[in-house]
């Protein structure tokens, strides 16, 4: 790990703790819970995407193979939390690796495809087995995740551990980009002929990979499921996996720290625009929700146009202006 | 190299924006300040699906509340009090209902909230409710939603119950001595919750289901789940769905010449389903609410003239046709006023007010009690038919 | 009515290519626009929309005859494609793949606001276009609109056919497809070739909306559903090639009204998908995709 990344790291730690502080309200805090779930996955997709080189429009399914562990195991078997959580992974990780091995050999549109047709599979699945998943009438009534005794069923308690688990994914990320399978990831996203050539097992590596980020869409999906305390196949189509991959590439897929950013604004978006619309409602101008439509897509489509590398590098370059304005601006003023 | 130049600092100045507006978004969503402290009104929210895949269900929903907040409005208001609703758009989507429930709850402080439209955003937004205790009165139709009612003593539902559909089909079943059912439901909750009960309750009325098959949301042909109908020898087809797809299988029924009778679901109750599968559709059956066919409801009925009026009022507002759906969310301002004027802005009280609540209704003549959240039977649906194009009602 | 093995047989064939018919078309979107740009536009389902929603406008709401409404509606939709071209596409200066692909998302999500604004968030039908009376044909009976969706691919499949082989635009619009710097070199401008394959393919999208409305009822929000099989069909056909995705748009569609017909119609699609990959992982290019020109497209 790099001395920035510490330095962020600290950053994001310090402003989690006294957030709460700040904001009392649970509205809000329940709105960044969410944006926690998404930064889960959108790390994990971050390292298959952006560090990999490997596309994924089938993280959805990661996410509901988790929540749905969890429903099914806490509520329907009366297992314990953690213990559904476990097995979450365990399934979406040996998921990963059979829907790996066959995909992994696939390239571009070509995997994307393959990744989609899985997590469509998945979806259905989860609408047709009745019996199992509860269709899409769903699982009920499962219980909130207690964490040394304590149950998480308030909004602050689950602020505090959602955002903890995002801080320990991005701590195992980091170490592993920083580390020889990180290299060699990178060696893979450069050329895969000339990684193999080197000696890195490409195959082995991106199956690793693959599965390391179906773990982290796992575990948010278990956090979902304890957080809501309901689910239905709803938010587990392709769309999300869609907006998944759009959260990862607004961001900048090329740093983690990118796809938090992506993840963060589009969770936080709609959210805002929300806002936004009562505001407008307040001052007494005619404004529908409809619009929000047009804006979301709008913002999306400017980010796009004006900040090709994400918004993290985006900043970045804002940085590198600004400062040659200062120097610029301090020339003028010695001379 | 000038033109070049030019581009980059437009890059700039954009990215400049850009970036801007992200602070100020941060900075405006979380200003915790509330713009609307108005104590000298009554606050209630409603969430409906206004836009994304169910938007055609929270449309009619929310035209209908605007307009009755503004027709209460200007008559003075309740107690001399203004009536304030603050609707939230769940795009039909879990995640968003949980947020929009939060928000009104926490930073709208509303005495009770109207919606959501979809059993699965209700599903979700039901815990959030129950622990903030206020009361939450959702337009959907799942039953499951008011199971077990101890743990849902903060939870009305405005919608008439699945299972009273399925009493009502069986019923008329019994009475034509038909027995062998070949069942086919379009794979959504509200498809999926009507096939359990189809399939539940078939022993009870010693019906068979010899058939059970599915179609997605976005088929366009089912000629393939009609043979297998077909071949299973039932004597009757229940198709029970909610989304456009349903009108494809009368056509498919017609063309593949079956000729026995075909029942729907009150899913069916849009007049443009009926109209999309033109001369297919004559004569099949199915059970709804009355609004549908106000006009050809006897006048004497209790519900008559309270429709007629919502049906001329809605219609000529909005220049669409009137819907069970925008009904639900009618027959929840009108409860909620009701409880207003009585017991004021207190959510105990308001809750207290409602489990006792009667009233007639678009959706049917309610009678809440502490036990019975939802407080209609299938006295309140009506077996309707398609009678050139309109909806009538089979029996008058 | 007489009801036998291979009159049900024939009677899911005939189910199977009025939903293949729909799938390819929407697939041959996908196919040109890949072609020229190595990108899957994912506003290809919000044309197919905007197709079937005008059509309905035109025809119900203005009353015009159905060949000029349907010639209006294409050549509408054709120009929404240009547009989007020369407003989202054309300005971009580094292309690469991903970001061209959230593009047409963001696009996506614009039209899909466009389109609610204005058509409203209910279904819109039409009538079929000759009736509702089905042909019999050894007992198995096929809806005239079905024989008009399988005569409307026919008719662009040959207008493909020659346009690519024997016109100078065409041809030009293959050589950038297989080589754009030297389609260059030779004189080609690339970037007109881009605009007049979204042109091309929003135009064959709107036909798709055309001829699919009278049979589903159309709503804005439909064109996620209708875009994905598309897209799904056009990769195990092959990207790029268009031929590959008539057949491997058949042939989903059979096979989903076959399993739904003989297996189990709760996971008619979930088989359909799963034999596709299972296509795909023994050919990674698809059925008719040449491994060489995937590799040149390549993000």
């Amino acid at each position: 790990m790099r001395h920035k990344d510490y330095m962020g790291l600290g950053i994001l730690l310090l402003v989690i703790i006294f957030l709460p502080f700040v904001i009392t309200n649970d509205y809000y805090l329940g709105v960044l819970v969410f944006t926690a779930l998404n930064c889960l996955t959108c790390i994990g997709l971050c390292l298959l995407m952006g560090y990999a080189g490997q596309i994924s429009l089938g993280h959805a399914a990661f996410y509901a193979l988790g929540a749905y562990a969890t429903g099914i195991l806490t509520a329907k078997l009366g297992w314990s939390s953690w213990m559904a959580m476990g097995t979450g992974v365990i399934i979406s990780a040996g998921v990963a690796f059979l829907v790996g091995v066959p995909s992994l050999r696939l390239k571009g549109h070509y995997l994307a495809m393959a990744t989609l047709g899985f997590g469509a599979i998945i979806h259905i699945v989860l609408i047709a087995a009745v019996n199992m998943t509860g269709g899409p009438s769903g699982v009920v009534g499962i219980p909130s995740l207690h964490f040394f005794g304590i149950e998480l069923n308030t909004d602050t308690r689950f602020f505090y551990f959602s955002w903890s688990t995002v801080i320990i994914g991005l701590l195992l990320a980091l170490n592993l980009i920083h580390s020889r399978v990180g290299r060699g990831l990178r060696a893979i996203h450069g050329s895969e002929d000339a990684a193999g050539s080197s000696g890195v097992n490409t195959s082995v590596y991106k199956i690793k990979v693959f599965m390391v980020s179906a773990v982290y869409a796992s575990v948010a999906g278990s956090l979902y499921a304890n957080y809501v305390n309901y689910i239905d196949p709803g938010p587990f189509d392709v769309m999300h996996s869609v907006l998944l991959l759009t959260m990862v590439a607004v961001g900048g897929m090329h740093t983690i720290w990118g796809a938090i950013t992506g993840a963060t604004v589009l969770s936080l978006l709609p959210e805002f625009l929300s806002s936004m619309s009562d505001y407008f409602e307040s001052l007494g101008l005619s404004y529908q929700p409809d619009y929000d439509t047009l804006i979301y897509g709008g913002i999306l489509l400017l980010m796009m146009l004006f900040l090709p590398e994400g918004l993290v590098d985006g900043m970045n370059s804002i940085r590198r202006i600004t400062s040659t304005m200062f120097i610029r601006a301090r020339k003028k003023l010695v001379f | 190299m000038m033109i070049n130049l030019r581009r980059q600092k437009e890059v700039r100045a954009v990215k400049r924006v850009l970036w801007c507006g992200f602070v100020l978004m941060f900075v405006f969503f979380f200003s915790t300040a509330t713009l609307y402290a108005d104590s000298k009104a009554y606050h209630v929210g409603c969430i409906f699906a206004i836009t994304g895949k169910a938007s055609w269900l929270g449309e009619p929903q929310k035209n209908t509340v605007e307009m009755l907040a503004q027709k209460i409005n200007e008559s003075g208001g309740i107690d001399g009090k203004k009536l304030v609703l603050h609707i939230e758009d769940t795009q039909g989507d879990n995640t968003r209902a949980v947020n929009a429930v939060k928000k009104l709850i926490k930073k709208f402080n509303v005495c009770a909230i109207l919606g959501p439209s979809r059993s699965g955003t209700s599903m979700a937004a039901i815990p959030v409710a129950q622990a903030a205790n206020i009361p939450l009165i959702s337009c959907a139709s799942a039953e499951i939603m008011l199971q077990p009612i101890e743990e849902r003593g903060w939870i009305f539902k405005l919608a008439q119950n699945d299972s009273d559909a399925v009493r009502k089909i069986y019923d008329h079943l019994v009475k034509r001595g038909l027995k062998k059912v070949g069942v086919i439901t379009g794979t959504t909750g509200f498809g999926a919750a009507g096939r359990d009960f189809l399939i539940k309750m078939a022993p009870e009325y010693g019906m068979e289901i010899v058939a059970d098959e599915t179609y997605a949301p976005g088929d366009t042909d089912m000629t393939a789940q009609l043979v297998k109908i077909r071949n299973s020898g039932a004597q009757v087809i229940v198709n029970w769905s909610i989304v456009p797809a349903q009108s494809i299988i009368p056509q498919n029924m017609k063309q593949l010449k079956m000729e026995i009778p075909l029942y729907q679901s009150h899913g069916f109750a849009n007049i443009k389903y009926a109209q999309a599968a033109g001369e297919a559709a004559e004569g099949l059956i199915f059970p709804a609410a009355r609004i549908m066919a106000v006009d050809t409801l006897p006048k004497r009925h209790p519900q008559y003239a309270l429709m007629a009026e919502y049906k001329s009022e809605y219609e000529s507002t909005y220049k669409d046709n009137v819907s069970t759906f925008g009904g639900h969310a009618y027959d929840g301002i009108h409860l909620l006023s009701g409880a207003l004027e009585k017991v004021g802005d207190d959510p105990a009280e308001i809750r207290n007010y409602i489990e006792n609540a009667r009233f007639v209704g678009t959706g049917g003549i309610f009678c809440f009690s502490p036990k019975d959240h939802c407080g209609l039977d299938k006295t309140a649906f009506e077996l309707l038919t398609v009678k050139n194009g309109k909806f009538v009602v089979l029996e008058p | 009515m007489e009801s036998g093995g291979f009159t049900d047989f024939l009677q899911f064939i005939f189910m199977g290519l009025q939903r293949g018919c729909i799938y390819a078309l929407v697939a041959m979107g996908f196919n040109i626009i890949y072609s020229a740009t190595g990108v899957i536009n994912f506003a290809q389902g919000e044309f197919v929309v905007l197709g079937g929603l005008m059509m309905v406008t035109l025809t119900t709401g203005f009353g015009l005859s159905i060949v000029f409404a349907f010639l209006i509606s294409t050549l509408f939709v054709t120009i929404i494609g240009i547009l989007m071209e020369r407003c989202t596409i054309n300005p971009v200066k580094k292309p690469t793949v991903l970001r061209l692909i959230i593009i047409t998302i963001a696009v996506s999500i614009l039209l899909k606001g466009v389109a609610m604004i204005i058509w409203g968030k209910g279904s819109h039908y039409m009538r079929h276009f000759s009736g509702s009376d089905p042909f019999v044909i050894a007992g198995a009976t096929i809806l005239p609109q079905t024989l008009w969706i399988i005569g409307i691919l026919g008719v662009i499949v040959v207008a493909f056919v020659v346009f690519f082989n024997l016109t100078m635009t065409g041809k030009s619009m293959r050589a950038c497809a297989i080589n754009r710097d030297a389609a260059c070199l030779a004189g080609i401008n690339d970037r007109n070739m881009v605009m007049l394959s979204f042109a091309l393919s929003a135009g064959i999208g709107a036909v798709a909306g055309i001829i699919v409305t009278p049979i589903i009822q159309m709503d804005y929000a439909r064109g996620a559903l209708l875009g994905l099989k598309g897209f799904g069909v056009a990769v195990v056909g092959g990207l790029g090639n268009s031929l590959g995705a008539v057949i491997a748009g058949i042939l989903v569609g059979v096979l989903e009204a076959l399993s739904g017909g003989y297996i189990s119609s709760h996971y008619m699609d979930a088989i359909a998908l799963l034999i596709l990959l299972l296509v795909l992982f023994v050919r990674p290019s698809g059925l008719f995709g040449s491994s060489e020109a995937s590799r040149l497209k390549e993000f």
